[in-house]
């Protein structure tokens, strides 16, 4: 299968790859897919607490360059977006800037519940943090 | 020597044709065009001579008699011949079971799928984790109403060789029609169908450095004499067998074809096995994580299926995209599945993802296996950088007991 230009790239220089320290308070961690399914990303967000801006992101992903490619993707566009904004990424907004065929389209719509789970993971830990506090 | 790229390592896929094949096909395209079948003229003796020559040739290869040959145009169709026409044949008489394998080639599984529809009753057996299918494993399949046992010489995409000597003798002590499906095998070992009880035997030119869409059903003639329904009815060609107008230039070419493997396939097989032990030991002295799939010791020696943990298969390719193999999963379906073929053997759906498939050939070199090592190596190495299971494994987590999220 041809690979379009942006999915070359991104997979062959994939931006903000690691991890960070899924312990933090300031860390919300998603981890979606399994490897039976051929692909698992973990996409992670480091939001600072005053603002409620996402300053830092990483992921890792088991996929194919389509999945590498929309991981990598979302972790650009979730920095600098506050944690609601960051949810309203769609995984159609990577199908088009990737230009995915549609049996990649699974692809973008892991990159999109990944962003929701990392998101959902970092409300969490605020809610348990404000109950205990309370 | 300098590479030449992309590299070809697909030749379970195909083959190239050799010069000299297309040499001796090039005579009979516009200048010796006859009909092999045309019985009263020049053109039709010209052209019958040279389909009996070929005949002969790839009669040689396998150890048969030329009579026994049926032209096809390729492996798929012989199997469909051979299975369906068998089936035909004497299921009536003789019974509706049929005893095939689980990691068969699709030209085997879905005629015998059609022939389920149809009233037949077929079964799969199970491959072992080294993918070889023993006489044991058929014999506690036979029925008394078993017609047909049908498996693969040597396997297409992991290059395990079946015990089909052993096999075809216990058919024959149970009077059971053996067709075996030696597409991958003929031209690359020796073969005899005498001495391996073979009934009916598929093979396909371009798989042996021939011409594609030409291909052979062996028949055997005696002890016992096979008979098959035909398929395709028409001119009553190839002993009634077959109908069409033979395909003389491929024909011709797959005889070239199988002439050469003759002369040649015992060095190529002891070349491009050390050359494939070169790749598999360069692989596995760099990396953990690393599974070479079916029996290590039954092999066709060109043919490598390597599992690397922890990186999915495409994504691998695309880190090699200068080499051209094969992999194992597809991730080009909404379902994601993995190599049926791999998964019958039992092996871990996260080790069927991340498999390569390796085909030397003829024109395959030493530089070409070491680049692709080193190629192989580096780029699994950077995959397991972004690999979230990877990191899992360092940190100790043992992957199957993970819940994973559905999505
Ligand atoms: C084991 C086996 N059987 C059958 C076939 C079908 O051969 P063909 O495509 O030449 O009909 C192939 C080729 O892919 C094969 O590897």
């Amino acid at each position: 299968m041809a690979y379009s230009e942006k999915v070359v790239d991104h997979y062959e220089n994939p931006r903000n790859v690691g991890s960070l320290d899924k312990a933090s308070d300031a860390v919300g961690t998603g981890v979606v897919g399994a490897p039976e399914c051929g692909d698992v990303m973990k996409l992670q967000i480091q939001v600072d607490q005053a603002t409620g801006k996402i300053t830092d992101a990483k992921f890792k992903t088991f996929g194919c360059g389509s999945a590498i490619a929309s991981s990598s993707l979302a972790t650009e566009w979730v920095k600098g977006k506050t944690v609601d904004e960051a949810l309203g990424i769609k995984n159609t907004d990577i199908v088009n800037e990737l230009s995915l065929p549609p049996v990649k389209i699974h692809c973008s719509v892991l990159a999109e519940d990944a962003i929701r789970s990392a998101i959902a993971d970092y409300k969490k830990k605020h809610a348990e943090a404000a109950t205990a506090t309370a | 020597m300098s590479i030449k790229f992309p590299i070809y390592l697909d030749h379970n896929a195909t083959t190239p044709m050799d010069e000299r094949v297309l040499e001796a096909m090039m005579p009979y395209f516009c200048e010796k065009f006859g009909n092999s079948a045309s019985r009263n003229h020049a053109f039709g003796w010209e052209a019958e001579k040279a389909v009996d020559l070929a005949r002969e040739q790839v009669a040689d290869l396998i150890g048969a008699d030329a009579k026994e040959i049926i032209w096809t145009s390729g492996s798929t169709e012989s199997n469909n011949l051979a299975i369906k026409g068998a089936a035909y044949m004497y299921g009536a008489r003789k019974g509706k079971h049929i005893i095939t394998a689980e990691h068969e080639h699709k030209a085997t599984l879905d005629p015998c799928k059609r022939l389920e529809k149809e009233g037949y009753e077929v079964t799969y057996l199970d491959p072992p984790l080294d993918g070889v299918i023993t006489a044991e494993m058929v014999k506690d399949a036979i029925r008394e109403d078993t017609v047909l046992v049908s498996l693969m010489w040597a396997n297409n995409e992991i290059g395990t060789i079946n015990e089909i000597p052993e096999i075809g003798k216990l058919c024959k002590d149970k009077d059971i029609i053996f067709h075996t499906d030696a597409t991958q095998m003929v031209g690359k070992l020796p073969i005899n169908v005498e001495e391996a009880g073979v009934d009916l035997l598929s093979a396909s030119g371009h798989k042996f450095y021939g011409p594609k869409g030409v291909g052979c059903l062996y028949v055997r003639r005696r002890r016992p004499r096979v008979r098959l329904t035909a398929i395709i009815d028409g001119g009553g060609h190839e002993r009634g067998m077959r109908s069409g107008t033979i395909n003389v230039t491929g024909v011709v070419g797959m005889g070239a074809a199988a002439a050469l493997c003759k002369a040649e396939m015992s060095d190529d097989a002891i070349r491009l096995g050390n050359l494939r032990n070169k790749l598999e030991s360069t692989i596995t002295s760099q990396l953990d994580g690393v599974a070479i799939n079916g029996a290590l010791d039954k092999r066709i020696p060109h043919t490598s299926n390597i599992s690397f943990a922890w990186v999915e298969g495409e994504s691998l390719m695309m880190a090699i995209k200068e080499i051209a193999v094969s992999s194992g999963s597809a991730c080009t379906s909404a379902s994601l599945e993995p190599s049926y073929v791999l998964k019958s053997l039992g092996i871990g759906d996260d080790l069927a993802h991340s498999s390569l498939r390796f085909g030397l050939g003829r024109r395959t070199t030493e530089e070409e296996i070491e680049y692709t090592a080193k190629k192989v190596v580096e780029g699994v190495k950077k995959l397991r950088d972004l690999s979230p299971l990877y990191e899992m494994h360092l940190e100790g987590i043992d992957l199957s007991t993970v819940e994973w999220a559905d999505h």
